[in-house]
This record gives C-alpha cells, sequence and structure tokens, in this order.
C-alpha cells in the first residue's frame, strides 16, 4: 500500500512535469530579429492587411488614417468575453515601453512579454506563418500611432478557461504551423495563401471550430455560425461563393458584392482594410479562393 | 337630425379606424418593400458604373454620368414615409433593418447624407473617364457598407 502510493506521487510529479513541459511558452529566439529593421511605410499597409484596428479600435469609433489602438472592444465567445486590449504606444496602458522583441513574439507565439500565453482570440495561429520582416514593420508603424492612456479590460472568461496555462495545451493540438492549401501554387496563389491564411487571418472567422475552438482545417474557409449566435459567416470557397474572380477583388476594393449590395457587420470593416492594399494583392487573395477545393458547408 | 349625424361621424371615424388597423400589416410589408424596391434601384444603376470599373462594360461618359444622376436622385428621394416607425427587423416581414435606425435616428439621418454626398460626388466624376469613375465609386461603396454596418441585420 505504501508503495503503491509511493508510486502514485512519483507518477503525478512526472505527470505535471511534462504538462507543465507540454504546455510551456515557446518564445522567439533571442536573435531572431538579427539584420532586420522595420519600415513604417511598408508597415501601414501590411496593418491593414493584418486587420488590427478593426479590433483593437475603441467601440463605436470611425477607423481613420490614425487609429487610436485604446481597445475595449468585446468578442463573445462559448469561451466568455474577450476584450481587445489597448496595443497604443502608451508606455504605461499600451505597448510603447515593449520591445520590438516583445512585440513580434506577442504577434508570432501568442505569448506576452512576461511568458504568459494569449487566448488565442488574438489571432497568433494565423500570424505565426507571417515572415518576421513583415511583422517588424508593423511594429514600426504601431509605433507612430497616437498613444492612449486609457486602461486595457480584464477579460471575462470563467474557470477552467481562466487557467492562462492550458493554453498551452490549446497551442499543441490546433496551433500548427505551416500552409493549409498545400501547392504547388503559382506566385499569384502563393501571395494570396500568405494574404488569406496569415494575415488576413480569413479562417479564424470563414473557418468552423470545434468544441475546444481550434479550426477544422479539413473543413477550410466553408464558413460558420457566428460566435455572437446571430447570423452566420459564408463558405467562401469556389462553388459554394460562387464569384468570378474578378468579382472577389472588387468586393475586397469596394465592398460591392457582384449584385451591388454591399458588405455588412465585420465584414464591412474588413474591406475597410483591403481597399487599402494593392489591387496585385486583392487579386492574389481572388486567385488563392478560386484555388481552394470546393466544399459544401459543414 | 343631429343626434344622427353624431351618430353617422362616431360611426364613420370607428369604421376608419378599423379600416386602418387591418390595413397596419401591409402597410408595414409595403414599407419594407419600398426600401427594398429603393435599394434595387441603386443596385441597377451601380451595376452600370461598377460594370465599368470592372472592365465588364465598355466605358461610356454619357452613361455614366446618366447612371450617377440617377444614383444622386434616388439617394436624394425623401424616404421618410418607408422608414416608418415599427418596421424593424421581427416587426416587419422581410425587414433587415435594425432598431437602431430609429433608436439613433441622428445617426441614420448622417448616414444617409454621407450617401447623398457621395453621390453628388460621383456625378462630378463619372464623365471624366474611367479612373475618374474608379476613384469616385470607391467613397459611395464606403458609404454603402457604412451604413450596412451599424444599421442592417447580419445576414
Amino acid at each position: 500500500m505504501k508503495r503503491l502510493l509511493r508510486w502514485l506521487v512519483v507518477f503525478a510529479f512526472v505527470g505535471a512535469a511534462v504538462g507543465l513541459y507540454l504546455t510551456r511558452p515557446h518564445l522567439l529566439a533571442e536573435d531572431a530579429l538579427a539584420g532586420l529593421t522595420g519600415d513604417a511605410a511598408k508597415g501601414a499597409v501590411l496593418f491593414a492587411a493584418a486587420g488590427c484596428a478593426s479590433c483593437h479600435i475603441a467601440p463605436g469609433t470611425e477607423p481613420s488614417d490614425t487609429p487610436v489602438l485604446s481597445g475595449g472592444q468585446r468578442f463573445v465567445s462559448a469561451f466568455g468575453t474577450f476584450i481587445a486590449p489597448n496595443i497604443s504606444p502608451d508606455p504605461i496602458a499600451g505597448i510603447g515601453a515593449w520591445s520590438d522583441q516583445d512585440l513580434v513574439q506577442a504577434v508570432t507565439r501568442g505569448v506576452s512579454p512576461e511568458g504568459q500565453h494569449y487566448y488565442p482570440a488574438f489571432p497568433y495561429a494565423s500570424y505565426q506563418n507571417a515572415t518576421l520582416g513583415d511583422v517588424l514593420d508593423i511594429v514600426a508603424y504601431l509605433r507612430l500611432l497616437p498613444a492612449d492612456p486609457t486602461p486595457s479590460q480584464p477579460h471575462e472568461v470563467g474557470f477552467p478557461f481562466n487557467i492562462r496555462r492550458a493554453l498551452g495545451g490549446w497551442k499543441l493540438l490546433f496551433m500548427r504551423p505551416g500552409w493549409v492549401l498545400p501547392g504547388p501554387l503559382s506566385p499569384q496563389e502563393e501571395r494570396g495563401r500568405y494574404l488569406v491564411e496569415s494575415l488576413g487571418h480569413c479562417a479564424e472567422c470563414h473557418t468552423p471550430r470545434n468544441l475546444l475552438g481550434g479550426l477544422k482545417r479539413a473543413a477550410w474557409l466553408t464558413g460558420a455560425p457566428h460566435p455572437s449566435g446571430q447570423g452566420s459567416i459564408p463558405n467562401i470557397t469556389p462553388d459554394a461563393l460562387g464569384w468570378a474572380g474578378f468579382e472577389i477583388s472588387y468586393y475586397l476594393e469596394t465592398g460591392f458584392t457582384p449584385e451591388f449590395d454591399t458588405a455588412g457587420g465585420e465584414m464591412a470593416e474588413v474591406v475597410l482594410n483591403t481597399s487599402q492594399l494593392a489591387a496585385d494583392d486583392r487579386d492574389a487573395i481572388a486567385a488563392y479562393l478560386l484555388a481552394l477545393p470546393a466544399l459544401g458547408d459543414e | 337630425m343631429t343626434r344622427f349625424k353624431k351618430f353617422s361621424a362616431v360611426t364613420l371615424a370607428c369604421l376608419c379606424m378599423a379600416g386602418s388597423a387591418g390595413a397596419i400589416g401591409t402597410a408595414t410589408d409595403a414599407a419594407v418593400q419600398a426600401r427594398q424596391a429603393h435599394m434595387a434601384l441603386l443596385a441597377a444603376n451601380l451595376g452600370v458604373l461598377g460594370g465599368m470599373a470592372q472592365g465588364q462594360i465598355e466605358y461610356d461618359a454619357e452613361a455614366a454620368l446618366a447612371a450617377a444622376t440617377n444614383l444622386a436622385t434616388i439617394a436624394g428621394l425623401n424616404q421618410g414615409a418607408y422608414w416608418a416607425e415599427g418596421t424593424a427587423a421581427g416587426e416587419a416581414t422581410g425587414s433587415n433593418a435594425l432598431a437602431s435606425v430609429w433608436d439613433d435616428a441622428a445617426g441614420f439621418a448622417a448616414a444617409s447624407e454621407a450617401l447623398t454626398g457621395a453621390t453628388a460626388g460621383l456625378v462630378a466624376v463619372a464623365g471624366d473617364g474611367l479612373d475618374a469613375l474608379r476613384a469616385g465609386i470607391g467613397p459611395l461603396g464606403g458609404s454603402c457598407g457604412g451604413c450596412h454596418r451599424t444599421y442592417r441585420q447580419r445576414q
């Protein structure tokens, strides 16, 4: 009996150690940014491609050329309500005191400067596939935006989802690096894949999720119920969408559908971002979407 | 006689009230249908301009100017009657209008004015060549989307 107990204690310790090891935050290598410098002008366009302002501007404010990223928008989900933080350059309320290393690590690894996991409402699982150079350009642009002293609000997430360490397990299961649509692709389709799968993080809304909130990669971009419970997000694979390439490009430029209705809801904000991209990039997104396997709604 | 007159007046009033009560359903539907027809008219003219901007229809300055002028005329119509209260989504069949149309009447009016402004801007440039037309459609799409984002139910 005593022996069994001793073994149980040993197993518990080993189990805990393995668990802690598996859920540890994966930090960005210290020399990852060596030789790279951020270019704020390029960063402005990449910032639009990554849609940062759509979530991080204050609720009810209109996006502008110099967005104030004071946070506060609420994102309701099955796991609780996430509240976008202040990422303006304010040194206390925002990210003004963070190093480039801190910021690039947050965006591509989902790990805070203190080494804590972020919730995947922050789409780092998509951003992990962005080039570090592009992320550094975004960071350079971010630093030029107006500072705002509004403090970030804590997320409203109950037990057990409030155990941040457990997010290491989520990342282990669902934060797989690499592309979903395999090659071979044309250079244009590859550019589109980069914009859709990484910076644009389109799948975060347009792909259904499993019970643990992981994206169902087998149903990539086939649409999903809206997390608020009202309405749905459309399937954008070729047959389901049924739009020609020029129609997709035009929609991303102006918001007009082929019927000359316009984007509504969150997609209207996405179009505010995609309208700032180079026309070639919008065409690349269209080419990628048309290269997807045609799948029905899940 | 006077009593009869009074009686008739009361009867008539009652009949009218009953009549209007019976018509509420259809009047609501008619308001929603009128709004949708209004949007369809805008879309038909946008189709001409968008088709040119997309390179699907050959640019024609006269046709572009005519479509833009139509848009400005349609956008400038007084639409008070068909944005009647009680015709929000859930209140009227087929309606996608959010209650914010009425709760935030000032904001909705401003969004409506933004559209009038954007269409006027388009009238000014639609006849000046394809590039000018393309550039003019951007703000118009922005004003359509801006209003739909805030005042139309997610579909």
